[in-house]
């Protein structure tokens, strides 16, 4: 059986993770490389870097972080954060990355998703689609979620995957920092209308979370979050047991 | 030295950062020479099995790569690259591959539910169908990593592990010293390279 993967998300700003790390047992608890072999050697399936880098300089350190990680870190990387040209694509790719994730350059390009899934295959092609509800409506925003496009969220998702995306990392505005679970009405909304693996981000707040997330919403493949791994809130390993006990398909 | 086949397909840097990580010296190569020279050669690959194997078969590498299979070197292909060992593909029309392993490459959704997403990606587990040394390290049941939506179709004897995905999916394969993983070796933690390992003894 394949299993629901657990995904720790790490935002990289100048070379160092941001939203706080509380790791006694790392020397060093906002390298990103340290925090990846950490994560890696502790359960995760899977790793996001999210460079949340504004200046080219900045993103020069990101790369080279991300090199140094991907020589040292042996699970699927998914790099999200500025991509915006295939020339971005190329960049991470190049560093080890194996997927790559764009949020707010598929809005405003929309040739983005359909010529990278050309160039570098679907299955390297990840839609990140920051949603929120806007009227009784769920809107798709831009710029890190300070933005309301205007267009509605499962429609667009969904002719992004029609595109060439191959995964959905859905992250709920509404639910993001309330640590009160997932947003299950509104991946459940999404699930029903892609069938490629579709990623829970926003919301999680401890292992029940999790055990909701799977129960609940049958179709969703992972769950996503960065500081409540980050702050040993809720730890891989118990996750994953506690999965285990509940009979969710996990890696242990 | 063990050989790389770069041939113009797919993302080589984790496949080397992981054979370096377990300490062995690789060239990428698209010379004939560096492969009669290897003690071993990793055929990797992503992407559409049509395009990959036309950039093998006009690389100039392919009756290097037959001629040393035959001789007995230990050569293993890895996701596409273990599609290409095949006789044939049907993704995308029809296609001839390196015929080192009777068989055929045909898309999973004719043998699983609908149900399933497409492609299968992510964490399954091995199911030992017969004993390969690639597995000296490794339990049954562990897990693996995959990306892939086509799958090869071949004569039991060759399928050395398979992996449950609603059908009993071909996870891995061997013919003598010709050895093929669907999965990734290179992004499966320490039982991909405990796998590697394994490879770089045979």
């Amino acid at each position: 059986m394949i299993t629901k993967r657990i995904i720790p998300c790490l935002d990289v700003k100048d070379g160092r993770v941001v939203k706080g790390v509380n790791f006694r047992w790392l020397s060093d608890v906002s390298s990103p490389v340290e925090l990846a072999k950490f994560y890696s050697d502790n359960g995760a399936d899977e790793l996001v870097f999210y460079d949340i880098t504004a200046s080219s300089e900045g993103r020069k350190i990101f790369t080279d972080i991300l090199r140094q990680t991907a020589r040292n870190v042996f699970i699927p990387l998914t790099v999200g954060g500025g991509i915006s040209a295939l020339s971005d694509f190329e960049r991470v790719l190049s560093c080890g990355a194996d997927k790559v994730s764009v949020n707010t350059g598929a809005i405003r390009n929309p040739s983005l998703i359909p010529e990278a899934a050309k160039l570098y295959g679907s299955q390297c092609v990840v839609i990140s689609a920051d949603v929120m509800r806007v009227g009784g409506e769920f809107h798709v925003f831009a710029r890190g979620g300070r933005d309301d496009t205007g267009i509605e969220a499962v429609g667009w998702i969904k002719s992004c995957v029609d595109n060439g995306a191959g995964e959905v990392v859905l992250n709920s505005i509404d639910t993001d920092g309330v640590k009160r679970g997932f947003d299950i009405e509104m991946l459940k909304a999404v699930c029903e209308c892609v069938n490629v693996p579709v990623i829970a981000s926003g919301g999680a707040g401890s292992i029940d979370d999790f055990i909701t997330l799977f129960r609940e919403v049958p179709k969703v493949d992972a769950g996503l979050a960065a500081s409540i791994f980050h702050f040993g809130e809720v730890s891989i390993t118990d996750l994953k047991k506690r999965m285990f006990d509940e009979n969710i398909p996990v890696r242990l | 030295m063990i050989a790389i086949v770069n041939y113009g397909v797919g993302n080589l840097f984790s496949l080397e950062s992981s054979l370096k990580a377990i300490g062995h010296d690789i060239i990428i190569t698209s010379e004939p020479d560096d492969l009669r020279s290897a003690d071993r050669i990793i055929l990797p690959g992503v992407g559409a099995f049509g395009d990959a194997a036309e950039k093998l078969f006009t690389s100039g590498l392919v009756q290097s790569l037959i001629d040393e299979a035959r001789k007995g070197k230990p050569l293993l292909g890895i996701c596409l690259g273990m599609q290409l060992l095949f006789t044939k593909s049907y993704e995308f029309g029809e296609y001839d591959g390196l015929n080192l392993i009777p068989g055929t490459v045909c898309a999973i959704k004719n043998v699983i539910p609908p149900s399933l997403k497409i492609p299968q990606m992510g964490w399954n587990s091995l199911n030992f169908t017969n004993k390969s040394e690639i597995y000296s390290r490794t339990q049954e049941n562990s897990y693996v990593y995959f990306v892939h939506s086509y799958s090869a179709f071949c004569d039991e004897k060759y399928i050395t592990a398979t992996t449950d995905y609603g059908a009993a999916l071909t996870a891995s394969v061997q013919n003598g010293n010709v050895y093929g993983v669907q999965y990734h070796p290179e992004k499966s933690g320490n039982t991909g390279l405990d796998i590697l390992r394994s490879f770089c003894e045979v």
